[in-house]
C-alpha cells in the first residue's frame, strides 16, 4: 500500500484502488484454479473422442455397419460386420422410446396440470427425481426377475429396462417445461369453453413442445449407450434378430463390452468401430435436441 | 380441480343446465391416464424392491448374516460373502468424489461468477458432452488406453518412490497394477463431474445478486465475494449435489467392471486390482444360477436401497436449502 487517500485525524485509512498485494494474488490464483478445473475435465474428453475417432474410423465401413453376422473374436476385422448390433440398438432403443416418451409426457402432465400442489403429485415428483438416481444395472436385474425368468430373453425385455431408465427423465423434463407455460394460455382456452383434456393437448403441450422433444431426445441418447441393463435382458447373438418380441438379441453397447476384454486385434477394432457408431448416434440426437431447443422453445427459465 | 374446468359447449348444447352436467368421458379418461402414468414411477420403484428381494431370499437364508458379511467369495464352493465388493464400491466412490467435487465446484463457480453469460453456455455444452459419452466407451478407453499408460508410465514410478514410506507406501506402494481401485475411481470421477457441476451450478445461481453486490461494495475481491456471499448460501445445495454424484458413482457399472481389475480382495493398496458390487454383477451374472444368482441379485437390492437412501437425503437437502434461499 504505497499511496493512500489522506485521511483526516482519527479516521481509518481508506484505500479505494484495486485490491493489491496478497488479496489480489489470492483472487488471481482462485481464478486460475477455476479455469484449470475446466481444462482438466477437457483432457479426458478430448483424449477419448480422439482415440475413438482415430481407431474407430479405420474400422468403420458400410460393410462394418450393415454386414453380418458378427464373427467370433479371433477373426480379423474384414470378416462379417456389426449389422446385427446396429439393428438391435435401433430396435431396442426405438421401442423403449415408444414406451417411455408417451408415458413420461402423460406423467409430467399429471404432475403439473392435475396434481398441482397435492401431496400425491409432490410425492411423485420427488420420487421421479429419486428414480433418475437408480443405477442402470438395477433396472436390468429388475427386468430379469419380473420378465426374463417367466418369458425368456428378448429385445423387448431390453426395451423395458431402457424405458425404465428414460421414464423419470422424460417426466422431469416435461414437468419443468409445462411449469413455464403461462396460466393466461390455459385461462384463455377455458374461457372459450374447452375441456381440461383439450386445453392440455391442444394448447399447453404444443406451447411446451420444444422443451419436451429435446428433453426426450436427451433421454434417448443416454439410453442408446446403456450397457448394464441389456447384459442380462437381451444376451448377445451373432445373427440379426428382427423379431424384437422373442429370442435373444444384441446391441452395439453389449458388443463393445464383450469385445473390449478380448485379446484379439480384430475384436478390439470391432469394439472401437462400434464405439464410434454409438457416439455418433448419441451426438446426432444431442445436436437435433439443441436445434429443437433453439428453434421451437417458446418459454425459458 | 373442477373449478376451472367448465363444460364442453359442444356437448352441453342440449342440456337443461349447461354448467352442471358431468364432464365428458374423454376428459375424465385423459385425467385417469395421466394419473396412471404418474403412478407408474411409484409402482416401478415398489416392484424393483419386491421382485429383487424375492429373488435374493435364498442367499439370505442359506448364507445367513455371517455369510453375507464375510469376505469369502467363492462361488465354486457356495461361499457368497459380499464385503470385498462393498469395500471396493466405497473405496472407488470415495476416490471419485475426492477428485470430482473440487473440480466440479470450481467449474460451477467459473460458470456462475467468472465468465459472461455468452461464454458459459458453450462451456456447459462441453461439460455435458462428458455425460453423452456412454459408460461402455469410457470403459473401453479405460482398459485399452488409460490402464496400460498408467501402469507403465505412472503407477510404476509412484510405487518405486513410495515403497517403504509409512502410510503412503501402504496406499500407493508396490505391487501396482494398471487396472485398480484408483483407476476405477478416476474413470468414475470423470463420469460424475457433469452431474455435480450442473446441480451445483443451479444452486449457486440462486444466490441473490444483492448479496454479491453487497460484498463487492464492501471492497471484496471476487474470491472474497465467493467465500463470503456465495459459499455460505450454497453449501447445503452443493452437499446435496455431491451426494447425488456419490449415488451415481456407487451404481456405475460397465466402466468400473472394465477397469477395476476384477479381484475380490480387501486391501489398503489403492493401486491393486479390486472389485465393486455393480462390476461383479455385470461380470458374473451370465454364468450364475441358484444361490449364486440369488447373491448377485441380493447385492443389486443392496445397491438399490443405498442409492435410494442417498438420493432421498440429497434431494431433501437440496429442497430445504432452496426453500431457505427463497425465504431469505
Amino acid at each position: 500500500m504505497a499511496a493512500t487517500a489522506n485521511p483526516g485525524p482519527g479516521q481509518p485509512t481508506v484505500d479505494l484502488r484495486e485490491p493489491a498485494g496478497w488479496r489480489r494474488t489470492k483472487n488471481q490464483f482462485a481464478t486460475i484454479v477455476m479455469w484449470a478445473a475446466f481444462v482438466i475435465t477437457l483432457i479426458p474428453l478430448v483424449l477419448v473422442l480422439y482415440t475413438v475417432i482415430q481407431k474407430g474410423a479405420s474400422a468403420i465401413s458400410w460393410q462394418f455397419l450393415t454386414g453380418g453376422p458378427i464373427p467370433p473374436n479371433v477373426l480379423p476385422l474384414g470378416v462379417g460386420g456389426m449389422g446385427p448390433a446396429v439393428i438391435g440398438t435401433l430396435e431396442i432403443t426405438g421401442l423403449a422410446a415408444l414406451m417411455a416418451i408417451p408415458l413420461g409426457v402423460l406423467g409430467g402432465v399429471y404432475l403439473n396440470e392435475y396434481g398441482g400442489t397435492s401431496w400425491l403429485a409432490q410425492l411423485l415428483a420427488f420420487l421421479s427425481d429419486v428414480m433418475t438416481g437408480v443405477p442402470s444395472i438395477v433396472m436390468g436385474l429388475f427386468i430379469f426377475t419380473i420378465w426374463i425368468l417367466h418369458f425368456g430373453y428378448s429385445g423387448v425385455a431390453g426395451a423395458f429396462a431402457l424405458a425404465c431408465l428414460m421414464l423419470p427423465i422424460v417426466i422431469r423434463s416435461t414437468f419443468e417445461m409445462l411449469r413455464l407455460v403461462p396460466d393466461s394460455l390455459r385461462q384463455g382456452s377455458y374461457a372459450l369453453g374447452a375441456t381440461k383434456a383439450r386445453v392440455t393437448v391442444t394448447v399447453v403441450l404444443p406451447a411446451a413442445i420444444g422443451g419436451i422433444v429435446s428433453g426426450s431426445l436427451l433421454a434417448v441418447a443416454r439410453a442408446a449407450g446403456e450397457t448394464a441393463p441389456l447384459l442380462f435382458t437381451i444376451l448377445t447373438v451373432e445373427a440379426t434378430n428382427t423379431n424384437i418380441f422373442s429370442g435373444a438379441n444384441t446391441a452395439l453397447s453389449t458388443q463393445i463390452f464383450v469385445n473390449a476384454t478380448s485379446p484379439y486385434v480384430g475384436a478390439e477394432s470391432r469394439a472401437w468401430g462400434s464405439a464410434l457408431a454409438l457416439i455418433a448416434m448419441a451426438f446426432i440426437l444431442i445436436i437435433i435436441a439443441r436445434v429443437v431447443t433453439a428453434r421451437f422453445t417458446r418459454y425459458t427459465r | 380441480m373442477n373449478t376451472v374446468a367448465p363444460a364442453d359447449p359442444a356437448q352441453s348444447a342440449g342440456s337443461a343446465h349447461p354448467l352442471a352436467h358431468r364432464r365428458p368421458l374423454g376428459d375424465r379418461t385423459f385425467q385417469i391416464l395421466a394419473l396412471v402414468a404418474g403412478l407408474l414411477v411409484l409402482v416401478i420403484l415398489i416392484l424393483i424392491a419386491v421382485s429383487t428381494a424375492q429373488q435374493s431370499t435364498s442367499w439370505f437364508t442359506t448364507a445367513g448374516a455371517s455369510g453375507i458379511f464375510s469376505i469369502d467369495w467363492d462361488p465354486a464352493n457356495n461361499h457368497f460373502g459380499a464385503m470385498s465388493f462393498v469395500f471396493g464400491t466405497v473405496i472407488t466412490s470415495v476416490i471419485a468424489i475426492a477428485i470430482a467435487v473440487p473440480v466440479s465446484v470450481a467449474i460451477a463457480l467459473l460458470l456462475t461468477d467468472v465468465v459472461s453469460r455468452r461464454w458459459s453456455q458453450p462451456i456447459v455444452y462441453v461439460i455435458d458432452l462428458l455425460a453423452v459419452v456412454p459408460s461402455v466407451v469410457w470403459g473401453l478407453w479405460g482398459i485399452l488406453v488409460l490402464v496400460p499408460w498408467l501402469q507403465n508410465s505412472i503407477y510404476g514410478h509412484i510405487g518405486n518412490v513410495l515403497n517403504g514410506v509409512p502410510v503412503l507406501g501402504n496406499l500407493f506402494g508396490p505391487p501396482v497394477s494398471g487396472a485398480a481401485f484408483f483407476t476405477a475411481g478416476v474413470i468414475l470421477a470423470i463420469m460424475i463431474t457433469p452431474i455435480i457441476t450442473s446441480l451445483s451450478r443451479e444452486v449457486i445461481a440462486t444466490v441473490p445478486a444483492i448479496d454479491k453486490e453487497g460484498a463487492y461494495a464492501l471492497g471484496a475481491t471476487r474470491w472474497e465475494m465467493i467465500r463470503g456471499a456465495v459459499w455460505p448460501h450454497s453449501q447445503g445445495g452443493v452437499l446435496g449435489a455431491v451426494l447425488i454424484g456419490l449415488g451415481r458413482a456407487m451404481g456405475e457399472t460397465i466402466a468400473a467392471a472394465l477397469v477395476i481389475g476384477s479381484s475380490a480382495t480387501i486391501t489398503s493398496h489403492l493401486l491393486a486390482p479390486g472389485y465393486s458390487i455393480p462390476a461383479v454383477i455385470a461380470n458374473q451374472f451370465g454364468e450364475a444360477s441358484g444361490v449364486f444368482r440369488s447373491a448377485l441379485i441380493g447385492m443389486g437390492l443392496f445397491l438399490f436401497a443405498i442409492t435410494i437412501i442417498v438420493n432421498l437425503v440429497a434431494r431433501g437437502i437440496v429442497e430445504r436449502s432452496a426453500r431457505r434461499m427463497r425465504g431469505a
